[in-house]
């Protein structure tokens, strides 16, 4: 295994609410390799989000946040906030789910990429105009010429898509982090978007981050799979080895209540996610897992190796027996 | 199409037709959008017809125009041999008792303001049905597997998954024949979405009533649904039984949508042929001539452009709406 490009040591995110302390991420440990796509997988509330906003600097005021991230070994958790901005959309870059409000509406698409390359490379007009253009051909828009004239209204949502990919890797960022890229996009245009990210992965080298609700999508792109559950990583490893035989208790769960073909029934996990205001003591699933044992609240499981995974489970080698596959 | 015999809802040759009014200051500009374009199905009793597709395919429209919450431009909608579009306001109540609709956004379709219990109470109330409404509440609760103290509180103290519970409860209150879900697992989490499907066909099983399911998430439509409807731009493209559509799709549409899905399973993603579908679906101001998937389908010769494909029973027993079927 490579060193990692993107490393986060147990990152914590604690947002002060009207509520009290909504602690968002409690201790996460990331790492990205060159050129690997890691998927970021966990439903809402789970953290996966507010981890890699805060690694860019992206969170309000309101939330406090300690840990370490390094990117090619430069700590960004605690950096001035120049420090980061000359990180944040070079070496670092960012997609959103939304792309109509990552596009300024009244700005040609063409000078918006000008304008991201100008701001960390020493480019003329004409020659970071020229790469804009390349840059649109890339993210497969069709005349791209013509396109970079055009306003953000003049594209369909998987047009926009694009762009906003383009403008990323405009910098040729080390690391690409893509969050809910394709949810807000229709199933036939998800898979065009999936293929863009897969093609700058390969053309690049980019390492890239896909945070996605979504098991099929990380099915289909991921190298490597993080499952996230209550604020923290449950468990870690190959997209082979997640799929095949995961031995995490949610990510169990999860896999089975997906519906697949000839199968009378669902399998729900029972409850609901916990409340991060309070959140449990020991381990965040357990009040909904079926497993639980007593020492499983007393205290939080951390992140060790088991066979061929990463899990925070401490049930894990005695529910070896009976599972999925 | 099927017999009538069975069918608990028909609907013929519905058209809705949207105008879109620009007023640029100089000139006003009416444009019409064809959201449905002569659309028929049927809808058995006890059964779920899924009716899947993109957005802007329709399936939305095609779910309110059923239940009148808006106006068809044309066409029928028979309930039990009546036809709706034809009804006036009072006779319409009557009937709409035994038609409902659970929404998708479980937090925008309850009154935060009303306790659970009166926004279930609501319909009966409306209705001027008589009787203890406080038992068929606690009654409805449990049935879709909530307690029946639940009543007293208010939506915020509730999550997603509970909050659609208590929407399909209200749902439930009239005790109707058909139910339009509209997306009503689509902003759930997986976890959480498998429940709430179970209890849409526990419930079919103990009442028999019918589901129109409006979903873009195939596997979870191939998972409820007995019949299958796939729209494209306002028009039905294929039509027929689950197993057959799933199995064998027949429009190259229906066979494009499945191979984009994503499935949970890294094998079979990594290994399986994928149809990559160029561009986006077309503006429905402005629909292509001829079959209205041509612009995005690799079979597209000038008899599509020239000549719109009729739906035709296929081998495998669906309809399909193609000049070159699968």
């Amino acid at each position: 295994m490579s060193e990692s490009v993107l490393k986060i040591r147990d990152l914590r995110v604690t947002f002060n609410t009207q509520l009290g302390e909504l602690r968002a991420v409690r201790g996460v440990d990331v790492d990205v390799t060159p050129g690997e796509i890691l998927g970021v997988v966990g439903e809402s509330g789970s953290g996966k989000s507010v981890s890699f906003l805060a690694a860019m600097g992206l969170l309000p005021k309101s939330a406090t946040i300690t840990g370490s991230v390094e990117l090619d070994g430069v700590e960004l958790i605690g950096a001035g906030r120049k420090a980061i901005r000359s990180v944040r959309g070079k070496s670092l870059a960012m997609v959103f789910q939304d792309p109509l409000s990552a596009l300024n509406p009244v700005h040609r698409v063409g000078d918006q990429i000008v304008e991201m390359i100008q701001s960390h490379q020493d480019m003329n007009t004409h020659d970071a105009g020229k790469k804009a253009i390349e840059l649109l051909e890339i993210v497969g828009i069709p005349q791209p010429d013509e396109r970079a004239l055009q306003y953000p209204h003049e594209f369909s949502g998987g047009m926009r898509q694009r762009v906003v990919i383009a403008m990323a890797i405009a910098n040729n960022p080390k690391v690409l982090i893509a969050d809910e890229p394709t949810t807000a996009l229709d199933v036939t245009v998800q898979a065009q978007i999936l293929e863009v990210i897969q093609r700058v992965q390969q053309t690049f080298g980019t390492a890239v981050v896909l945070i996605t609700h979504d098991l099929g999508v990380i099915a289909r792109v991921a190298d490597s799979v993080n499952v996230m559950y209550a604020g923290r990583n449950v468990e870690s490893g190959s997209v082979q080895s997640i799929f095949d035989h995961p031995s995490h208790p949610y990510t169990r769960g999860l896999l089975s209540s997906l519906p697949h073909e000839g199968i009378e029934r669902l399998h729900p996990i029972a409850g609901f996610p916990p409340n991060m205001l309070a959140p449990p003591s020991g381990c965040g699933f357990a009040p909904r897992c079926q497993h639980a044992i007593e020492a499983c609240s007393a205290e939080l499981p951390s992140l060790s190796p088991f066979e061929d995974l990463l899990t925070s489970c401490i049930r894990a080698d005695e529910l070896r027996v009976g599972r999925r596959s | 199409m099927n017999t009538q015999s069975d069918a608990l809802l028909s609907v013929r040759n519905l058209v809705k037709n949207f105008e879109l009014r620009a007023n640029s200051g100089l000139r006003k500009t009416k444009r019409i959008v064809q959201a449905v374009a002569d659309v028929s199905f049927d809808v058995k009793v006890g059964q779920t017809l899924g009716l899947v597709g993109e957005s802007g395919s329709g399936k939305t429209t095609v779910g309110r125009s059923v239940l009148q919450l808006i106006q068809p431009t044309s066409g029928e909608v028979i309930f039990e041999g009546q036809d709706l579009t034809k009804m006036s306001f009072e006779q319409l109540r009557d009937v709409r008792r035994q038609m409902q609709i659970v929404f998708q956004d479980p937090f925008a379709s309850l009154d935060p303001k009303m306790t659970v219990g009166s926004s279930i109470a609501e319909p009966l109330v409306v209705q001027g049905v008589a009787g203890n409404h406080q038992d068929k509440v606690a009654e409805l609760l449990d049935l879709v597997g909530l307690a029946a103290d639940h009543a007293k509180r208010f939506p915020h103290e509730f999550s997603g998954g509970q909050r659609q519970r208590v929407g399909i409860a209200r749902a439930l209150a009239l005790d109707p024949k058909l139910i339009v879900l509209d997306e009503p697992v689509s902003a759930l989490d997986v976890s959480i979405q498998a429940g709430v499907v179970n209890l849409f066909s526990d419930l079919q099983k103990r009442l028999g009533m019918s589901y129109i399911f409006i979903a873009h998430d195939l596997s979870v439509v191939r998972h409820i649904a007995d019949h299958v409807a796939v729209m494209y731009l306002g028009k039905i493209v294929e039509l027929g039984e689950k197993d057959a559509v799933y199995r064998n799709p027949s429009h190259p549409y229906t066979k494009a949508l499945l191979s984009a899905v994503p499935l949970p399973d890294p094998k079979v993603e990594r290994s399986r042929h994928r149809i990559m579908l160029e561009g986006d679906v077309p503006s429905p101001v402005n629909p292509p001539t001829g079959c209205r998937f041509r612009t995005r389908c690799w079979k597209a010769t000038d008899l599509c452009a020239a000549e719109e494909p009729q739906l035709v029973v296929r081998p495998t027993g669906q309809q399909s709406a193609c000049h070159f079927p699968e």
